[in-house]
């Protein structure tokens, strides 16, 4: 699909991600110029006080945002929505220009202006308003577009937190592989970011005290005043699209999650048409939050109220369980403790199992009448392996892997990033690998997947999770949702993932073709 | 040190309290680098005091310790029988005219805004503060009409000098500070605006301590004029005798300006 069809077909969508990510802007910038510039006045008059807020300001420019988000989540009152995450954050990032050129624009006063000022009998808060701020304001006013485009940039990453703006173009693009996605948000935001320096640039000029001149006729609106004023309204227009889609998100709503990877937006929309169509509540997505942690967050916090989850994550990675083996056990643990600890239902499987998958050729199995993993250990001893970092490295992975099935390959295996092994494979550099078992490229390519047949691998079965608070007030819900219980395959699921990701279809339509071929749409 | 040898020419005033008065006044700064020491004058009200000396000699220092930009860190300076560190400060400034020597005109605000401060700070109404403000440049030789609307930036230095005078004298504070400030003015305009300040001094009868190179400016000004050298007044002199004096350190000054400024001897 073209760029520009991309842009056509999903232009109303994009103009209100625009409008959250200027609204997100715009109260991150009110916020840090309510602190920056008191601690900007701070630093200019404080010699004491340089060190420990211009160092902190430098500090908390240095941690990476996703760090950040993660140290803001646990938070009680901040942490509760994705919007404050954000905003905190990047307030945080912006205070550091604003303090900077607040106390440059304070300190580069004249001498002798202050000490007339002073001399005239002015208080030190006379002094501040009438004599300093209008002073400094042109290089505060530099400070703050600096900042400002800042903002309008890593505000991109707000999405990770499911804050809105234009990084869910991002997100997605990256995960979907897809260019004019990631553009759609993109190129939006360069135009904000451009938008926004133009118009605090000619501001900036304009209140230059050398630029005054006496006796200009009043209504001085020129072109700079007209350029001004079109960008006010341009900012009001859009912040409150950006409102209207911020607000009344929680009446009447189902909010639907999902993490940051292709199957997981097709599941977090499987689920959405699922429920806009069975259920007929209003559906808002939430899709590429960044983790299984955040995730489960915010469905804690109430900023989404469903998600689709795999058990053995779930045990592993949010109740820190040891590893455990029988689906139906780990299914049944899973379901207890949410629903103990955290108010959570989990609702029955969809189906597949996103589990590590032992794949080799097609040809070499049916060659060799291989179906499981105990009977290829003969041959393994000349066969070359390939593995990724992750399953060099988890519990559940490598180590535990050879030591159960007593395997020996010729040489230490290689470690490849993911999306290079299925090629390796293919191209018969390696003989084996360890995909995942849901991986689109199965179901397309001559590929076998070997049973393990001694059940090493956990099982990570798909299962909605929701929580108690939404199915209580939406009964209906729990019906929608357990219709899609078993519905989906691991064929199934290989084939939707290698739709979307080879064949960059619309995750949306993927889904509803799926929902309809199963009676279910 | 003071050898105030003329303190007799002070003026008729001399029997009411002095307005202002530097006792045994020493100022340091926090190096340890002394700036002012031993310093003694008492200014009558209504005398205009010269502060005649070199550059670096502490003129700009005593002017300071007045109006209280710089507290002394020995003995004291009254103002009005008041030691300056009991005066409210902001008070004590605005009962105080400030001409500084670098003018220190507010680049934000026009000609009228500048003048129209301390009226601001007062209460004033807008169309008293116009009419002040008119009347003010009128005095100091600049056509309101031209200048009242200009900024800071769009004088010269001297009509910059003279707003900033203009300034000081806008609230009609009674005693006025003035930090060289004609330095900037060409000699014929120079004589000029002097004239017109000794007109304006004569029916005001402010109490004036001012600070020239000038020595002409001095003696015709002033009532009395102090030298200052190195932090410390050498001597007092009634303004009509300081050329003839013969005191040798203010003949031996007289002698060293005359012979760069031949042309001093105006009036
Ligand atoms: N804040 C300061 N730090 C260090 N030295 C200072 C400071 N203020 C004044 N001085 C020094 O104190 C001395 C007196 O300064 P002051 O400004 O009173 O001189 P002045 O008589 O007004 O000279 P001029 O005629 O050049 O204006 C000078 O040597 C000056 O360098
Ligand atoms: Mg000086």
């Amino acid at each position: 699909m073209s760029l520009a069809r991309y842009f056509a077909q999903h232009g109303s969508e994009i103009l209100q991600s625009t409008g959250e990510h200027l609204w997100l802007t715009v109260v991150t910038m009110l916020l840090a110029v309510g602190i920056g510039v008191p601690l900007g006045i701070l630093v200019a008059r404080r010699p004491w006080s340089s060190k420990p807020i211009l160092g902190g300001a430098n500090i908390a420019e240095t941690i990476p945002s996703l760090a950040l988000f993660g140290f803001l989540l646990p938070l009680p009152w901040l942490g509760a929505r994705g919007d404050r995450i954000a905003v905190a954050a990047l307030t945080l990032y912006a205070l550091l220009p604003i303090i900077r050129n607040t106390a440059a624009g304070i300190k580069s006063i004249d001498p002798a202006v202050r000490e007339a000022a002073l001399g005239m009998g002015m208080t030190g808060r006379q002094i501040l308003w009438r004599v300093e701020m209008p002073l400094a304001f042109p290089t505060i006013l530099a400070g703050i577009r600096v900042a400002t485009v800042w903002t309008i940039g890593i505000a991109t990453i707000a999405a990770a937190v499911g804050a809105g703006g234009l990084g869910e173009y991002i997100f997605r693009g990256l995960a979907m592989v897809d260019n004019n996605v990631i553009l759609a948000g993109a190129i939006p935001a360069a135009v904000l970011a451009l938008l926004a320096d133009l118009l605090l640039g000619l501001l900036e000029r304009r209140v230059r005290p050398e630029r005054r001149k006496s006796r200009r006729p009043r209504p001085t609106w020129s072109g700079t005043g007209t350029a001004v004023a079109a960008g006010v309204v341009l900012i009001a227009l859009f912040a409150s699209v950006g409102l209207a889609g911020c607000g009344g998100d929680r009446a009447g709503t189902v909010v639907v999650g999902s993490k940051n990877f292709p199957e997981q937006a097709l599941l977090g929309e499987i689920l959405a048409q699922e429920i806009e169509n069975r259920a007929h509540l209003r559906v808002v997505r939430k899709f590429y939050l960044a983790g299984t942690f955040i995730c489960q967050q915010a469905l804690l916090a109430g900023r989404i109220d469903t998600y689709v989850e795999y058990t053995g994550t779930a045990l592993t990675a949010i109740l820190k369980d040891p590893i455990e083996q029988d689906p139906a056990a780990v299914f049944s643990k899973v379901r207890q403790q949410y629903q103990q600890r955290f108010n959570l239902s989990v609702l029955p499987p969809l189906g597949f199992n996103n589990t590590f998958a032992i794949v080799i050729r097609g040809e070499d199995a049916r060659r060799l009448h291989l179906t499981t993993i105990s009977e290829a250990a003969q041959y393994t001893p000349h066969w070359r392996a390939a593995f990724g970092y992750e399953f060099m490295g988890r519990p559940d992975g490598y180590a535990g892997f050879v030591s159960t099935y007593g395997l020996k390959f010729a040489g230490a295996p290689k470690i490849l990033d993911l999306g290079l092994l299925y090629r390796a494979l293919l191209d018969r550099e390696v003989d084996l690998v360890a995909g995942n078992s849901t991986d689109g490229l199965l179901s397309a390519r001559d590929l076998t997947v070997l049973q393990d047949d001694k059940r090493y691998f956990p099982p990570y079965q798909a299962v909605p999770i929701v929580r108690d608070e939404t199915l209580a007030r939406y009964p209906e819900l729990r019906d929608a949702i357990a219709a899609l219980a078993g519905k989906i395959s691991d064929a199934e699921m290989q084939k939707m993932n290698y739709e979307v990701v080879a064949e960059h279809r619309d995750i949306s339509q993927v889904a509803r073709e799926f929902l309809r071929s199963n009676g279910l749409g | 040190m003071t050898s105030s040898s003329d303190r007799s020419g002070a003026s008729a005033n001399s029997i009411s309290k002095p307005v202002i008065e530097f006792r045994g006044v020493e100022y340091r700064l926090a190096d340890g680098s002394q700036l002012l020491a031993n310093f003694h004058l008492a200014i009558e009200s209504g005398e205009t005091m010269v502060l005649l000396g070199r550059s670096g000699a502490g003129k700009t220092t005593a002017l300071k310790l007045i109006n209280r930009l710089l507290e002394p860190t020995a003995g004291q300076v009254f103002v009005e029988g008041r030691g300056t560190l009991e005066w409210d400060p902001i008070a004590l400034r605005r009962h105080i005219g400030y001409v500084i020597q670098e003018t220190g005109l507010f680049p934000h605000y026009t000609v009228e805004e500048n003048i129209g401060v301390t009226p601001r700070l007062e209460g004033w109404d807008r169309a008293r503060i116009r009419h002040r403000a008119e009347e003010l440049l009128a005095l100091v030789g600049l056509d309101p009409r031209a200048y009242l609307e200009r900024y800071p930036h769009e004088l010269s230095g001297g009509q910059r000098q003279r707003v900033g005078l203009a300034r000081a004298l806008a609230a009609d504070p009674p005693v006025l500070l003035m930090d060289e400030p004609f330095g900037a003015l060409d000699p014929l305009t120079r004589v000029e605006v002097r004239q017109e300040f000794k007109q304006l001094q004569s029916r005001l009868q402010k109490t004036v301590v001012i600070v020239t190179h000038d020595i002409a400016e001095a003696v015709d000004l002033g009532t009395r004029i102090a030298l200052l050298e190195a932090g410390e007044i050498r001597s007092v002199h009634a303004a009509g005798k300081f050329l003839q004096s013969d005191e040798p350190l203010a003949a031996a000054y007289v002698a060293q300006i005359r012979a760069l400024q031949p042309e001093g001897e105006a009036s």
